[in-house]
């Protein structure tokens, strides 16, 4: 393991899992955060075995074919059905998505 | 294996007139009646409309319509492919209660082929795991036996085809999810060439590995499916503007002449009967008239790491849709972020959480560079190795699996030790190759074992006439 890899292994603390989960907006309670603890460290170790590799010179790999943006006409075409899409939604009022406040909040 | 009829021979019967449509899918509701209660393969058994659409089948031939290739044919869709309607879950309870308001392109194109939709599949959530397990709806259970899994992620397609519930069905493979069960579940499931199968309507784990594929009692089956599906679709960005190649004429084709290509350096770990089995198909190959060529891959064995840290980083990108605003469940709460907190904490299983966890923490500020940055380049070197190979071979033959159908619970409270079940599946998604498992004699307690056979982007017409050769000398092919 490279001196980059162990610093970055030795950071995964209760801490540095406490901030990724509110990365990722998730809850989680306080075993969850336990076992997550445990559980990253360990994957991280096992992760190790490319970090042995010499990938200076290779170049990353996002995709299996080199895409270009894809572009078509700019023509209008069917869309999906206002009301249905919105009837799918927790709460939704006046052809809008309803959600809870968002401003004047601490958060 | 399998003893049901051939959706060849279904869509046949059907389109003269020989059977009805209804008869057909009657049949396969009877079994799903007599077995699903064991099995678990469906979130939701689409009875009535399978029913109706079935007698509009038999109306528009009685009509003198030609219906399609697919006339009749009763097949189950993973739960992860949007149906306009009708509840769509990737087995997870942040998705409860949720109706698309589109078909997936394949499910639009299956319907004109004349196809019969059964139900909606289990899996597990999000597509995230390889036995079922992970389903916030309870696990499917291997038709071959009972007390072990199907493998996953498409665990209730394999299972609805090996249990005859239905003649084919639909699953998404990310890093071997039809592979794997397939190769479990003792039928056929291609993983076909990435942008071959439109992904427009496949709810997204992780977008440039996911592909969606056929499950069939037989090679001939996968082969009539997958052109049924393929094509460009200009909804789908990632789809390859080409048309897709005949496979019919590839089935008969043999491998006289063709060099296959053995892994020297595969990772091990398969499984002595594993091994066996896949030693005994390259005799077979041999015999038939191909030619074995030894091959090294050295990046195989760095697959799974790069796997699943490209896979979890792709997935918490995609996941984050989940917030409880436009689709879904919410939990509610005094403001926004404490909603998106709340619904996902809640809403998401254990795996799915832990894969965002890991792919949030491999993106995050610092970490980038030493995780999905080397991992990409991992993809590269892949990609390189598997190009010198194809330089000499053809096509290539693998293990699907390293082991036969497992015990529930064996592998769950390891998650490692359920990842390497992905080892020889996983290169293909990387680079986005076609691979598929094909049923190829039995391991331990007679269950079966899957053989896979992979080949070069849009490769597909030797890659079945490969998968055809193991099958016919596994006297498996059906009438």
């Amino acid at each position: 393991m490279t001196d980059s890899l162990k610093r970055v292994s030795e950071q995964i603390d209760r801490g540095a899992v406490e901030r990724v989960a509110k990365l990722a907006r998730l809850e989680l309670s306080d075993a969850e955060l336990d076992e997550a603890t445990t559980r990253l460290a360990g994957m991280m170790a096992h992760f190790a075995d490319i970090d042995a590799l010499d990938l200076d010179d290779v170049e990353p790999m996002t995709q299996p074919y080199e895409l270009v943006n894809v572009l078509r006409d700019d023509v209008p075409l069917e869309t999906l059905d206002h009301d249905e899409v919105l009837a799918a939604a927790p709460d939704a009022s006046d052809g809008r998505f309803g959600v809870p406040p968002i401003l004047g909040l601490d958060l | 294996m399998s003893t049901f009829q051939s959706a060849r021979s279904i869509a046949a019967s059907v389109s003269t007139g020989e059977s009805s449509a209804v008869d057909i899918v009657s049949e396969h509701l009877a079994r799903i009646e007599e077995r699903e209660e064991e099995v678990h393969a469906f979130n939701l058994v689409l009875h009535d409309e399978a029913l109706q659409s079935a007698e509009r089948v038999d109306e528009r031939i009685a009509a003198g319509e030609h219906v399609g290739p697919l006339a009749g044919v009763p097949i189950a869709l993973k739960d992860n492919l949007c149906t306009r309607g009708i509840p769509t879950t990737c087995s997870s309870n942040i998705l409860d209660g949720w109706r698309p308001p589109y078909d997936a392109t394949v499910v639009a194109r299956l319907a004109d082929a004349g196809a019969v939709f059964v139900g909606k599949t289990n899996l597990d959530e999000f597509a995230m795991g390889s036995s079922t397990e992970n389903s916030a709806f309870g696990p499917t259970r291997n038709p071959l036996d009972t007390s072990r899994v199907p493998g996953g992620s498409s665990g209730g397609s394999a299972a609805a085809v090996a249990a005859g519930f239905s003649a084919m069905s639909l699953g998404s493979d990310t890093g071997g999810s039809i592979r794997q069960p397939a190769a479990l579940c003792g039928v056929v499931g291609v993983k076909p060439t990435y942008g071959a199968v439109s992904r427009l309507g496949l709810i997204a784990f992780a977008s440039s590995l996911d592909q969606i594929g056929p499950f069939t009692h037989d090679v001939a089956d996968a082969a009539l499916l997958l052109e049924c599906m393929a094509g460009h679709d200009p909804g789908d960005s990632t789809s390859i503007p080409q048309s897709f190649p005949s496979l019919s004429e590839s089935l008969d084709r043999g491998v006289a002449g063709l060099r296959i290509g053995r892994i020297v350096d595969l990772p091990s770990g398969a499984d002595a009967d594993v091994v066996a089995s896949v030693d005994r198909a390259f005799e077979v190959l041999a015999d038939a008239g191909a030619e074995i060529i030894d091959v090294t891959i050295p990046a195989f064995t760095y697959g799974l790491t790069a796997y699943y840290l490209i896979a979890p980083a792709e997935a918490s990108s995609n996941l984050a849709r989940y917030d409880g605003v436009r689709f879904g469940s919410r939990v509610e709460a005094a403001d926004t972020n404490s909603m998106y907190m709340a619904t996902r904490g809640e809403g998401f299983g254990p795996e799915v959480k832990r894969r965002i966890m890991l792919g949030t923490y491999a993106l995050s500020a610092g970490y980038y560079d030493a995780y999905y940055g080397k991992a990409l380049k991992v993809r590269r070197l892949m990609a390189q190795d598997f190009a010198t190979a194809y330089e000499s071979v053809d096509a290539l033959v693998t293990p699907a699996s390293p082991s036969v159908a497992f015990p529930f619970g064996s592998k769950t409270s390891d998650p490692l030790a359920m990842y390497l079940c992905d080892t020889y599946t996983i290169p293909s998604n990387l680079i986005g190759h076609p691979a598929m498992s094909v049923p190829f004699g039995a391991g331990e307690n007679d269950l079966p074992i899957g053989v896979q056979v992979l080949a070069p982007a849009m490769g597909e017409p030797t890659m079945f006439a490969v998968a055809a050769e193991l099958e016919r000398s596994a006297g498996g092919n059906h009438v």
